[in-house]
């Protein structure tokens, strides 16, 4: 009989591979289960920028030390994972969000960020397919964007994992030093009572247009329809492939929710940028996103040897560098790398 | 617009139903994204008329169904039909050889369709190879537009065609005449292309020809998109349908290819009682075993799997080469990992490929069911 694992991942999606790397690299034994292919939930449906975030200090603080973390694996990184260090470009419609772009950068610069406000003429020469007339925006130089699932395979490889291929259904089942939780959306089913709530989100890819779009471009409202928790929102997030095709986003809506927002969420990406009216579409789906009632993630122990590492809402590519980092720490009892009280799971009730 | 019955593909299938359907029903509409009723085979020069009474929209794709039913096109807007009718046809198998993707090379039907709208074949050399009876067709075609065909490539042997076309005699007179125009064109059965290279065409067996062009077909693959964005049920990657020509969705039929590759007769037969059942007429029964004996004739030599080399391309959207797709073990998997199968043809073309070849089967369809300008998607028909 093989001995029983130190820790056993539940979830192969960029979370779980990510822990599973982390936890290697640190010395235990790890072992991972999925009931699908390794990087075929949440993570092969969303865009896969990594990009900094500045809608609370705990955010700010995961997004940019994960972003840090990507850039330093960035040359392990193979080459299908894409990497781009391509920066993100926030657009401003008028003087008002305008003032909000002038904030973000000094949040951005305090914490030792590279970027630059954009006036309306540089916009323009940033992005030539933005519509005329937007007030300005804001570069900011260190965001990039990676390909998830080739990522996922890569950290997962990295591990040396054995990846089982099976549905658990009790996580006390499980023998294991340790057991993490790394189910995304689905986390609920295996924790019942936990507060995350599947967000569904659309997106479109078209076919290539080199060129059209430089830069992952979000309107400056992007924040209002991630954080806030209106049951349907919709935000510019136009996002080029290293191929020229363009992902475009991005949607919000929870389950009570079955309007199709792909139709508005195509109105407002033409709203910003009109030339997309024509690109054609190849391929339209959805995927879900873990919220829970801050958007901040769930990381650390949840009761005896289970642990969860889920909750990412629309930035667990981004995160998962930094979640690895810091459930690792708790697992093997050393102090985290970043302060890691705002991500416990004991701030909500189960 | 609203109509009784809502006809998808105006090839032989499409048309009978439409003739079938207007001989009762009120409002028939007959959608098809070509210029002209006829489909593949009469492209252009359909042998049936479109019935008067109904509405024939050319030149008109359709890139999105709904339940309902509800057709959403890029000319006419949605349209919403009680019933439906797929006649959506069918469309090649290209099957990856060293050199099937340089310039010169094209599909056997697909060069048949240039030529027909003016591509210029005179004093051409040109190779039509693969298999079945398309073959034959389209060398013929080629003949008739001053080509000079320099040899067909058959992969069954010989003692497979012969007992087929004896069991179906009312095929012969279609057979000879046929062969009659291509007095003097090399027919060489059990025998396929391995190579392209520089104008040159290398035969199983050894043989090397210099050619202009090469046409290949290795067969037809159904196109059950549609039916499977309707959530209809398939069968061994055939549209299901009852002796009605119904589907798994009440109140949606299917004709013609999709349920099964027959060419013409099969098409015409299938179309008649799609439009009788659509609106409530009596129908006859399926003669049926065309399609199973035409499938056991013409089954794929395996050996035509094993052409393809580690550096040969399989899906040409994404540039993915046969070796990089081989560690995978499934085409979901195969497709995350490489993109293979994600670009502008979703897979149309190289996941039949990797079926033959790697055993795989595809997943599920997405809309649109073709490339569409992001416009059009942005319309939200279901609200007023
Ligand atoms: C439309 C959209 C756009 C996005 N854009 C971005 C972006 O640009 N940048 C960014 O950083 N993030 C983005 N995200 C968010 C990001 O995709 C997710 O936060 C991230 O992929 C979550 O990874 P995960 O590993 O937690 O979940 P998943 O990838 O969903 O992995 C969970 C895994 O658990 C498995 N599983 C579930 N239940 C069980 C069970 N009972 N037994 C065994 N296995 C099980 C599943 O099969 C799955 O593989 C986006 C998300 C969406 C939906
Ligand atoms: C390239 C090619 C060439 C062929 N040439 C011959 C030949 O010369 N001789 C022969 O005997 N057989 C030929 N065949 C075989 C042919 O399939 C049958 O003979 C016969 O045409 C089948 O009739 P059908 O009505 O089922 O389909 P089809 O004739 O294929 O008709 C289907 C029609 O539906 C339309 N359609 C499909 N999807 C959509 C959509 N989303 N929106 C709008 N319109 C749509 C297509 O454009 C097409 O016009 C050919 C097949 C192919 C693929």
């Amino acid at each position: 009989m093989t001995p029983s694992p130190d820790v056993m991942i539940v979830g192969a999606g960029i979370v779980g591979a990510a822990c599973a790397y982390e936890l290697a690299r640190a010395g235990a034994r790890v072992e991972v289960i999925d009931s699908g292919l390794p990087g075929g939930g949440a993570t092969a449906a969303g865009m896969g920028h990594l990009v900094v975030l500045d809608d609370n200090e705990a955010e700010l603080a995961l997004t940019k030390y994960s972003v840090g973390l990507w850039h330093s694996l960035a040359k392990e990184l193979p080459a299908a994972a894409e990497f781009w260090g391509c920066g993100t470009v926030w657009v401003a419609a008028d003087e008002v969000e305008m003032a909000g772009a002038l904030a973000k950068l000094s949040v951005y610069r305090q914490n030792g960020l590279a970027a630059e406000l954009l006036d309306e003429r540089q916009l323009y020469e940033a992005e030539p397919n933005l519509r005329a007339g937007l007030a300005g925006g804001l570069l900011v130089n260190g965001d990039a964007m990676v390909y998830a699932p080739v990522a996922t395979r890569f950290l997962l490889e990295q591990s040396k994992a054995k990846v089982t291929r099976a549905a658990v259904t009790s996580l006390d089942d499980l023998k294991a030093g340790a057991v993490v939780c790394a189910t995304g959306a689905m986390a609920p089913a295996l924790v019942p009572g936990l507060r995350v709530r599947p967000r569904k989100g659309y997106l479109a890819i078209t076919d290539r247009y080199p060129g059209f779009a430089r830069h992952p471009l979000v309107e400056l409202g992007y924040l209002q329809s991630a954080h806030g928790d209106s049951n349907e929102s919709v935000a510019f997030n136009v996002q080029p492939r290293p191929t020229g095709q363009l992902l475009i986003g991005s949607s919000r809506q929870y389950a009570d929710s079955t309007a199709s927002l792909l139709e508005p969420m195509l109105a407002r990406a033409f709203a910003y940028m009109p030339g997309l009216r024509a690109c054609s579409v190849i391929r339209t789906w959805t995927g879900f996103r873990a919220s829970t009632p801050d958007k901040l993630p769930m990381i650390g122990r949840l009761r005896d040897r289970i642990y969860l590492a889920t909750g990412h809402e629309g930035l667990g590519v981004t995160t998962s560098l930094g979640t690895a980092k810091i459930l690792t720490a708790e697992i093997l009892g050393y102090a985290p790398p970043i302060p890691a009280w705002p991500y416990r799971v004991e701030r909500f009730d189960v | 617009m609203k109509f009784d019955v809502a006809i998808l593909g105006a090839g032989p299938a499409g048309l009978a139903a439409a003739r079938a359907a207007g001989r009762r029903s009120a409002s028939v509409a007959l959608i098809d994204d070509n210029v002209t009723a006829g489909g593949q085979i009469w492209r252009g020069a359909p042998r049936i008329a479109v019935p008067t009474g109904v509405r024939f929209f050319p030149q008109t794709r359709v890139f999105d169904l709904r339940p309902g039913f509800m057709l959403l096109t890029e000319s006419h807007g949605a349209m919403e039909a009680s019933r439906l009718i797929l006649a959506t046809g069918a469309r090649e198998l290209l099957l990856p050889f060293p050199g099937w993707t340089v310039p010169g090379v094209f599909g056997a039907g697909g060069l048949q369709a240039l030529v027909k709208s003016g591509l210029p074949v005179g004093g051409k050399r040109v190779m039509v190879a693969g298999s079945g009876p398309l073959l034959v067709a389209v060398a013929a075609a080629l003949r008739t537009a001053g080509a000079r065909v320099v040899g067909i490539t058959e992969q069954v042997p010989l003692g497979r065609i012969v007992p087929f076309l004896a069991k179906y005699p009312a095929k012969l007179p279609q057979a000879f005449a046929l062969r009659a125009r291509l007095l003097g064109v090399p027919y060489w059965t059990g025998t396929w292309p391995v190579r392209f290279d520089e104008g040159m065409v290398t035969l199983s067996g050894g043989r090397t020809v210099a050619v202009d062009y090469l046409a290949c077909g290795f067969g037809l693959v159904p196109n059950t998109e549609a039916a499977q964005l309707l959530g209809c049920r398939l069968d061994g990657g055939f549209v299901a349908v009852d002796s009605r020509q119904e589907t798994s969705v009440a109140g949606v039929y299917c004709a013609g290819e999709p349920t099964g590759i027959g060419g013409l007769d099969k098409a015409l037969e299938d179309g008649e009682r799609a439009g009788a059942a659509a609106t409530g007429q009596a129908v006859n029964p399926s003669r049926g075993a065309f399609v199973r004996d035409l499938a056991a004739a013409f089954h794929l030599d395996p050996r035509l799997f094993d052409l393809a080399e580690p550096s040969t391309v399989v899906c040409r959207c994404e540039d993915v080469a046969l070796g990089t797709l081989r560690p995978y073990r499934e085409w979901r998997e195969a497709k995350l990992m490489t993109r293979c199968g994600m670009g502008p043809c979703q897979g149309r073309i190289c996941g039949p490929i990797t079926n033959c070849l790697l055993g795989w089967s595809a997943e599920s369809v997405r809309r649109p069911l073709v490339p569409v300008a992001a416009e059009l998607l942005s319309k939200d028909v279901l609200q007023p």
